[in-house]
């Protein structure tokens, strides 16, 4: 399990230098120059030193490579410096961004809560919802349960996010008004009345982003579920005079949830994907909102960096689902 | 199979002609046996009647395909007719679904809108599944380069999907559309773009079965006698992995359909002059308060394509794997 566990976590080293310079490409691929918006009469030397200063002077591989270099080296250094209090990056050239020229990670920290806590509590309210659907819908296959089960979760895959969240806000807060339609960032969490002021204003998007989730996750363990109630250890443990519970969620449950453990770290990733549409929708001001407004205003550094994390995200997932899916099932052996 | 037809069908005939008619002309057993000798797809459509809800699906996405396609055929209101007398009007004789803010007829826009969505979702479709069977078949067949193309498939598997469609289609948008015109040049631009992220499940199905298929009797059999590889693949492999490509193609529609609506969505798919279903929507929100039908009607249409096309792909895999076969 080690040795696969390292050889495992070598490939993620060229699969990430790969995914940059696909995502550096595409960005320097594209036409349009950050400085044509500028004013023909600036002098061509002022021009170069602007060029210097955006960081866009140079042959494209030394671009590239300082890229990395501010990424993967000056940054966590940096974050490092902020959690003790050292100074080992004091005087390097941090990734700044072009529409703020702050520092984008610090543009990315400020961003980062709102959707984490929105993605999140909607990962983990759609995961206790599908857990139920998913036993229920397994132990009486075919039962109204199973039957309507199946229905909405074909209907929360069908419905997509950006179509269920607007009729969301039709019913919940213009019909009913019930809720509020905008997600106000800005509401800080002091007494009773405005916890339950955020609690009234993070039900939609939760909601909107957990059924897709529950959908997805409640289909595949049923599937697990229907797979591991047929078995002989299943019936040799009912020969055996256990209670009708303990077998089910001790022995099939533990044993269906093999499965569906990977699939639900293999998902987190693709919900990140699903929050750009949610933010948008709810003006919730996370980092989908960030990277929309950094396409639109051609900020490249910016949607170059935010690019990149999604696909750390996934390529961190799909390793924690692999090496999750080796440890909980001993049968599984790589090597 | 076709031995055990061969085997089968004779004796059927003869006990037939017994039973029958002894004594009439043996060529009459001709017409008894042509009932029975039925195309395999015949099993497979039986089979997929027999599934409810994939018949249901694939009324309502026919009726959706032919409403858009031969629906501005019959209603030849103009979708761009702009009328400042019926604004944002309820459903009427004259404009059933209502108007939009312009006054423009919302039943008009929906059909040439869904006529840009559907053919996105067909177009991607099939880009992505000739991608898809391409690298899964040339990675299943060939062992020198199935681990490369494994590698690329799970790179492509690693890319952030949705942010690199929009950073793409924003770039080189205005580039595309400069070449070859803004419709075709969006289309074409959208269309790869989907179709060029999503082949990599199809690659994974195909690999698996034509590394299964590779193994059994009628291929080495062929390849003993000398057949060249390519005449093999299209022969016996490529019509033995037919259903799961018909399989993941039918849902790849689907799929497709969401992501370009999605693009739309956030502003980075069609020009607001090419309405596509998506675009429709995102234009609409601005006035869903007071007038919910410009939103309820395309997200409608884009929920109904994608449901009716997933039981559609759930009836066809029902259908096609002759282990379930009833």
């Amino acid at each position: 399990m080690l040795n696969y566990a390292i050889r495992r976590l070598l490939i993620v080293v060229p699969t990430l230098l790969l995914i940059s310079l696909v995502i550096f490409s595409l960005l320097k691929l594209a036409p349009g120059d950050p400085l044509s918006q500028l004013p023909p009469a600036i002098p061509p030397e002022v021009r170069a030193k602007m060029r210097a200063a955006l960081g866009i002077d140079g042959p494209v591989i030394v671009q590239y490579l300082l890229w990395l270099k501010q990424f993967f080296v000056i940054e966590p250094l940096h974050g490092f410096d902020v959690l003790f209090g050292t100074h080992f990056s004091d005087g390097m050239q941090r990734i700044v961004s072009w529409q703020s020229r702050g520092p984008v990670f610090s543009v990315i920290a400020e961003r980062l809560p709102q959707t984490l806590l929105v993605v999140g509590l909607a990962y983990i309210v759609g995961v206790l919802i599908a857990l139920p659907i998913g036993v229920v819908s397994a132990y009486k296959q075919y039962s109204m349960v199973d039957q309507i089960g199946t229905f909405l979760s074909m209907l929360g895959l069908a419905v997509p996010s950006f179509f269920s969240g607007v009729l969301a806000i039709l019913i919940f807060a213009v019909y009913l008004d019930w809720l509020p339609t905008i997600y106000n960032t800005n509401l800080v969490v002091n007494n009773w009345s405005s916890f339950l002021e955020q609690l009234r204003q993070m039900i939609m998007p939760v909601m909107v982003l957990a059924v897709q989730t529950t959908a997805y996750i409640s289909r595949y363990l049923r599937s697990s579920m229907l797979d591991n109630l047929g078995q002989d250890y299943v019936r040799t443990a009912r020969a055996k005079g256990m209670d009708e519970h303990v077998v089910v969620f001790i022995h099939v449950l533990r044993n269906s949830m093999i499965p569906v453990v990977t699939v639900i770290a293999l998902g987190l990733p693709s919900i990140f994907g699903g929050a750009i549409v949610t933010e948008q929708i709810f003006k919730v001001n996370g980092i989908g909102a960030l990277l929309i407004t950094a396409i639109h205003v051609n900020d490249v550094p910016m949607v170059q960096t935010l690019t990149f994390i999604f696909a750390v995200l996934i390529v961190v997932f799909n390793l924690v689902a692999d090496l999750l899916y080796g440890i909980l099932d001993p049968r599984i052996r790589y090597d | 199979m076709t031995d055990l037809l061969s085997h089968n069908e004779p004796k059927e005939v003869a006990e037939a002609l017994v039973s029958q008619a002894p004594t009439s002309n043996p060529l009459a057993g001709v017409d008894v046996l042509e009932p029975s000798s039925r195309n395999q797809w015949w099993d497979v459509w039986d089979q997929f009647k027999a599934h409810k809800g994939a018949l249901a699906g694939a009324a309502v996405f026919f009726l959706i395909l032919g409403g858009v396609a031969l629906g501005p055929f019959v209603w030849h209101v103009s979708p761009t007719y702009i009328d400042f007398m019926t604004m944002k009007a309820g459903p009427s004789w004259a404009h059933p679904l209502g108007t939009d803010q312009l006054g423009r007829d919302l039943l008009a826009r929906m059909m040439t809108g869904g006529r840009i969505s559907i053919a996105v979702g067909l177009t991607a479709m099939i880009i992505s599944m000739f991608i898809g069977t391409l690298i899964g078949v040339l990675a299943g067949y060939f062992k020198s380069v199935d681990g490369s193309l494994m590698r690329l498939t799970d790179l492509f598997l690693s890319l952030p999907v949705l942010p690199l469609l929009l950073v793409g289609t924003m770039l080189f948008r205005e580039v595309v559309a400069k070449i070859l015109g803004p419709e075709i040049g969006n289309f074409i631009l959208i269309v790869s773009a989907v179709g060029l992220t999503s082949w990599m499940n199809t690659a994974r199905i195909v690999r698996g079965e034509v590394l299964a298929i590779k193994q059994r009797e009628f291929v080495m059999a062929s390849r003993s006698i000398g057949t060249p590889a390519r005449r093999i693949i299209l022969r016996h492999v490529l019509p033995n992995v037919m259903s799961p490509i018909t399989v993941s193609a039918t849902l790849q529609i689907a799929t497709a359909v969401i992501s370009e609506s999605v693009l739309s969505f956030l502003g980075f798919g069609f020009p607001p002059d090419f309405p596509t279903w998506g675009r429709l929507l995102y234009d609409g929100i601005e006035y869903m308060q007071d007038y919910p039908q410009l939103v309820l009607w395309p997200g409608i249409a884009i929920s109904l394509t994608v449901l009716s096309v997933t039981y559609i792909g759930d009836g066809l895999r029902d259908a096609l794997d002759p282990r379930l076969r009833r």
